[in-house]
């Protein structure tokens, strides 16, 4: 244990000195300066026009529920981009680099290795998504007076999402070079997005094979589904004709989450840690 | 005691590639071994059994009596790769302190201070590993190496970057460690340097040994050499034992002699006549 917790310290120290870092925190303040205008600029705007009046639809819901849901797709991405980025090169990378060597050759062994270095990753880039997520809330709030029905689930979910991003990169750097894995994880990442928006489609068109492309793929990859189950979450409250309208948008058409989901993404975890630790035991260095 | 470390019929394959054909070895507590061999000869994978870096096709290795790659055999060796890399940002000291953790070594300040002195860079405490050439990159590695007072020490290519004061300072340091009882098994391509500070050597030439003895034992005899008026005369068969006898019969001959010469291959002629013959 205290190998492992050596290895997260040392990981983490690693974590916060890579350039990937800074540029992500910089993108976050640009992201959140920018969203803080954009949203201002667009309350001051339905409250001049009041366009949804005659539809009888909530306009600040409507606005605050489409922002928000931008800001966690921007929040996931983001976050994203952290957890490939600190895992992509942490086994096969580091071992052609000569970094890892060292370190296994210690009494610790590989698993605890593997943990403290999962644990790094997964902590930095959750407190990332979290003070992001956070603060994009936050904004929408004192903006626009509008706050989630559940603010907390979405968060969860999407800290949940990085999590699991996490492992799936540390997984794939035991068999694949850091770009080969940072690549693969991206475009896992891609594809459950796309299967996301198949599944918004279908939904909206009423198309079976669209919308069971879409719940394989969110079994699949569960961080699509956690992601769309927080969007759902953000106006879980809502009926009437603003709920249609928001169905329809961009950030709408999402899916409930549920208590399952959050069972098998836990598991999916598990499975991925074991799958690691297996396959790192087996690995020549 | 058991030995510090020792194989029997080891072997690996990579896919169709033997790395390894069932190498026997053995090092004592306190015995300097070196590993000779051309690239690609098994030398490097043989170590990295040993370090449990990787697993074994077939027989057994055991370091201190325990199966190799085992926490508990993990924890009686230093090891320094040929190829190994710090991260930039820690100092020579944060590197020390980091693998002392790991190692459960309780030498602390005390035990970091003295590994860098060992490898003459106690001025170096405060230096991070950007800041280091690469001569002092490969000493920080070998003080890395001996945190924890390994009871075996594994040193892939340990001199190949350093300048001919650090090899120097490599050598005492072997030395000392000899003496102070801990095992090495040492892989190298500078025959000199391990002609001068091992106790034996064994050649591995595609994943066999081919010859093994103490450097004395491999580098044989080649005969004497006496320069007379007439130039030089060669005695290919006779040993240094017959230099008084030979010496005698050419002055009773009324030869001149003005030096003798016995002659012994080197190291290095014993090295390339077994990679030649066994390729």
């Amino acid at each position: 244990m205290s190998g492992a917790l050596t290895i997260a310290g040392y990981a983490l120290r690693e974590s916060t000195r890579r350039r990937v870092f800074v540029v992500v925190l910089i993108l976050t303040v640009a992201f959140l300066a920018l969203y803080a205008v954009g949203t201002e600029a667009a309350f001051d705007s339905i409250n001049a026009e009041a366009a949804g009046a005659a539809l009888d639809v909530e306009d600040e819901v409507l606005t605050g529920s489409t922002l928000l849901g931008l800001a966690m797709f921007t929040t996931l991405f983001l976050g994203c981009v952290l957890a490939v980025f600190l895992t992509l090169g942490a086994v096969r990378g580091d071992a052609e680099r000569g970094v890892l060597q060292p370190l296994v050759v210690r009494p610790l062994g590989r698993t605890a290795l593997l943990a403290g270095r999962f644990t790094a990753a997964a902590g930095v880039c959750a407190a990332y998504v979290a003070a992001v997520y956070a603060s994009a809330t936050i904004i929408t709030g004192v903006a626009g007076g509008w706050w989630p029905a559940d603010p907390v689930s979405p968060g969860l979910g999407l800290v949940m999402g990085v999590i699991l991003i996490a492992a799936l990169s540390l997984l794939g750097s035991i068999f694949l070079s850091a770009t080969a894995n940072g690549i693969a994880v991206f475009m896992a990442f891609g594809a459950g997005l796309a299967a996301g928006l198949l599944g918004q489609i279908g939904d909206a068109l009423d198309v079976d094979t669209l919308k069971n492309v879409a719940s394989v793929a969110s079994w699949v990859l569960p961080f699509e589904a956690l992601y769309q189950g927080g969007l759902d979450s953000l106006t879980e409250d809502v009926g009437g004709a603003t709920a249609v309208i928001v169905q329809l948008g961009p950030f709408g058409g999402a899916q409930e989450g549920g208590p399952v989901l959050w069972l098998w993404s836990v598991a999916y975890l598990l499975l991925l840690a074991a799958a690691a630790r297996l396959a790192f035991a087996r690995r020549d260095l | 005691m058991s030995a510090a470390f020792e194989c029997r019929e080891l072997s690996k394959r990579y896919g169709a590639t033997v790395a390894l054909a069932g190498v026997d070895l053995e090092v004592q507590p306190g015995e300097l071994v070196g590993l000779l061999g051309p690239n690609g000869a098994g030398k490097s994978t043989l170590v990295k059994i040993a370090c449990g870096l990787v697993r074994p096709s077939g027989g057994e290795a055991q370091v201190a009596g325990q199966q190799a790659g085992s926490a508990a055999a993990r924890a009686t060796i230093g090891y320094l790769a040929e190829l190994f890399r710090f991260p930039e940002w820690l100092r020579a000291d944060e590197v020390l302190s980091l693998h002392q953790r790991l190692a459960g070594s309780s030498g602390g300040a005390a035990e970091r201070g003295d590994l860098l002195e060992l490898v003459a860079l106690a001025d170096a405490e405060r230096t991070r590993v950007g800041a280091m050439s690469k001569g002092m990159q490969q000493r920080l590695g070998i003080a890395q190496a001996l945190v924890g007072t390994p009871r075996l020490l594994m040193l892939d290519e340990p001199t190949s970057a350093l300048d001919p004061v650090g090899r120097r300072v490599v050598r005492d340091l072997l030395l000392e460690l000899k003496r102070r009882g801990v095992a090495v098994l040492l892989n190298s391509h500078l025959l000199s340097e391990v002609e001068r500070v091992c106790d034996r050597v064994a050649i591995l030439v595609g994943g066999e040994i081919v010859a093994r003895g103490s450097p004395a034992e491999l580098a044989r005899a080649g005969g004497v050499e006496v320069e007379l008026d007439s130039g030089l005369r060669a005695f290919p068969e006779a040993s240094r034992e017959q230099v008084p006898e030979i010496v005698a019969e050419l002055v009773a001959a009324g030869e001149r002699v003005y030096g003798v010469r016995v002659l012994s291959s080197t190291l290095e002629d014993t090295y390339l006549e077994a990679v030649e013959a066994a390729s």
